[in-house]
């Protein structure tokens, strides 16, 4: 049982999460809608006369004033019905549908790839503060997550596609029955949006520990003479839990960013691809909807990091 | 009168130099050395930035051409020096009107009553939650592609950060003692916010200044490098990366130097400053 005070609060952030999602989709849509230009001028182009520009516009609900427009855009949103691409008129949903799976899966692979060595490493580096291989570890991860995500992947191309010639350059997800062409097609891009998000969770990891490790508790448990290994994996650990999975979360939203540069480089049939194609030619309607996944995939790992960091602290409850 | 003052100056400059710890040292060496190419670049530049020099494209390194060629033959160690400028120059811009805005609005909102400071709390809340790509890919797919938006873009998306960290510090010199009797003695909300309280924020407020710079420099190289940046015949470092994107089949150098100037500058202001205050980058946003 949750005291009510955890889950009062609790409600309380998702509310909030909430009201910023339809904060953001204003903001979204009101930044889209800005240009004089619209959909209907768009798709008729050199051939508009005012009267079939109008007859469109009527047809496409464009002739309705922004607030009528963004509530349509908005139940829409909420249904499902994100209205048709504007390149190849192929209804938005059923795109994304294609290509959602691909990057969930590529987040998936790579969440399950990063978290267990960052947490190796952020737990290991603070349990030997200040020693040659923590300083090292620091100074890797502190260079790591300052760097491009392309450069991470051409050094990646470089080494295994030129030199060992172990994989190919572009991601290729059509073959992925076996195990070794799963591997082989997810290896890189895996690889290079692993750097990133490791580093930065290693860090953040590394802050959680040592800030149990420097609390009264841990000293009471080393003057009784535990081992310093008993002392961080029973002692520091159950407590830091809270803190560490607030890290995760919110390094796992740094994919978000990264995700569109290796999606791009890769070749990865992915969402953020299709965002950055949807950009390129200007079709609103397909990155409106992108644009609106994205943002309510990173509110909701901020909301779950929140939530973690509530349930995990007893004094945050009161 | 000036004399024993700059050298005062040049001291404790080298105070400051010498107390820095050997990763930072380096840092600031790159740094510096950045800053200089930023300024100095195209007229140290070997040759013209759209001259085709060589016959071979994506060449090996060669002493004609110390960092190779390009995908039209032209010489890559040109490209990158006129490139850093724009890279350099952006990411300084935005990165300075991001800094200033969020101090000047966040010591705003904690000296200004509590309503002030909770309606410019909620707005950059909502900003902050968008991520800068993809407000970045939003705004240029509405408006195209310009130097001057994009410079928009990631002074709208570097604000927040900055307001919040500068709103925090500000809250906190509030209750120090001595603006306490500042206020006692009748000072004005404006004296009390800069005479009082922004010099104890300064330092801080400059490591974050750095920070900023690095998530600019990232998104603005990271959108040049999507094609949705600097637009030809212009190339920011990242533009480069681009567009000799074809040659990493082959392992060309023009595909790898851009990338890695980038990652020295940023992981080299990254070094500087966590010798500074311990702090590390993409802590937010």
């Amino acid at each position: 049982m949750m005291p009510g005070g955890t889950s009062q609060l609790i409600a309380q952030r998702i509310g909030a999460a909430v009201l910023t999602l339809l904060i953001v989709s204003a903001v979204i849509f009101t930044i889209t809608g800005l240009l004089p230009g619209d959909a209907a001028q768009q798709a008729l182009g050199q051939s508009a006369t005012p009267e079939t520009l109008a007859a469109l516009r009527a047809q496409m609900g464009l002739d309705q004033p922004a607030h009528i427009r963004y509530f349509r855009w908005l139940s829409g949103l909420v249904s499902g019905d994100l209205g048709k691409s504007a390149m190849n008129s192929l209804p938005v949903t059923e795109l994304i549908a294609t290509r959602l799976p691909n990057s969930l899966v590529l987040a998936g692979v790579t969440a399950a790839v990063s978290v267990p060595i960052a947490l190796m490493l952020g737990i290991v580096s603070a349990m030997r503060r200040g020693s040659l291989l923590d300083r090292g570890l620091n100074l890797a991860t502190l260079s790591l997550v300052a760097v491009p995500e392309f450069l991470v992947a051409t050094i990646a191309v470089l080494i295994f596609a030129v030199k060992l010639n172990w994989l190919s350059a572009l991601s290729n997800t059509a073959d992925t029955a076996t195990l070794g062409a799963f591997v082989r097609a997810y290896a890189m891009p895996v690889m290079t949006l692993c750097c990133v998000i490791i580093a930065q969770m290693a860090r953040m990891t590394r802050a959680a520990v040592i800030d149990q490790l420097s609390a009264s508790y841990v000293e009471m448990a080393v003057l009784k003479g535990a081992r310093p290994v008993r002392v961080v994996l029973t002692h520091a650990l159950p407590n830091a839990i809270g803190p560490i999975a607030n890290a995760v979360a919110l390094s796992l939203s740094y994919l978000l960013g990264g995700v569109v540069i290796v999606e791009t480089i890769f070749n990865y049939p992915g969402i953020a691809s299709l965002m950055v194609d949807a950009v390129t030619n200007r079709d609103m309607p397909l990155v409106q909807a992108c644009a609106m996944i994205f943002c309510t995939g990173y509110l909701v790992l901020v909301l779950v990091a929140d939530v973690v960091a509530i349930v995990a602290n007893p004094r945050l409850r009161k | 009168m000036s004399a024993p003052k700059s050298r005062t100056s040049m001291q404790s400059a080298w105070r400051f130099v010498s107390s820095l710890p050997i990763p930072g040292l380096v840092g600031l060496v790159i740094v510096v050395f950045w800053m200089l190419i930023a300024m100095l670049g195209p007229s140290i530049a070997p040759y013209e930035v759209g001259a085709i020099v060589a016959p071979d494209v994506f060449g090996a390194l060669t002493t004609q051409n110390p960092l190779g060629t390009d995908y039209l033959g032209r010489d890559m160690l040109s490209r990158i020096l006129f490139g850093a400028r724009y890279t350099v120059g952006l990411a300084l811009a935005a990165a300075l009107a991001a800094s200033v805005t969020g101090t000047a609005l966040g010591l705003t909102a904690a000296v200004a009553g509590r309503w002030i400071d909770e309606l410019m709390s909620r707005v950059m809340d909502a900003l902050i939650s968008i991520p800068s790509k993809m407000l970045a890919l939003v705004i240029v797919a509405s408006f195209g592609s310009s130097v001057q938006l994009l410079m928009l873009t990631a002074w709208l998306s570097y604000t927040p950060g900055a307001y919040r960290i500068a709103r925090s510090l500000a809250v906190n010199v509030k209750t120090l003692e001595y603006v306490q009797v500042a206020r006692a003695r009748g000072e004005k909300l404006p004296y009390i916010a800069c005479v009082e309280i922004l010099p104890n924020m300064i330092n801080p407020m400059l490591a974050d200044f750095g920070l900023r710079f690095v998530f600019v420099v990232l998104l603005l190289s990271g959108m040049s490098f999507l094609g949705l940046g600097v637009q030809p015949p212009n190339a920011d470092l990242g533009s480069l990366v681009r567009e000799n994107i074809s040659g990493l089949g082959e392992g060309a150098p023009a595909v790898i130097m851009p990338a890695l100037a980038i990652a020295t500058l940023t992981v080299s202001v990254n070094m500087l400053i966590d010798s500074l205050s311990g702090r590390s980058v993409r802590a937010e946003n």
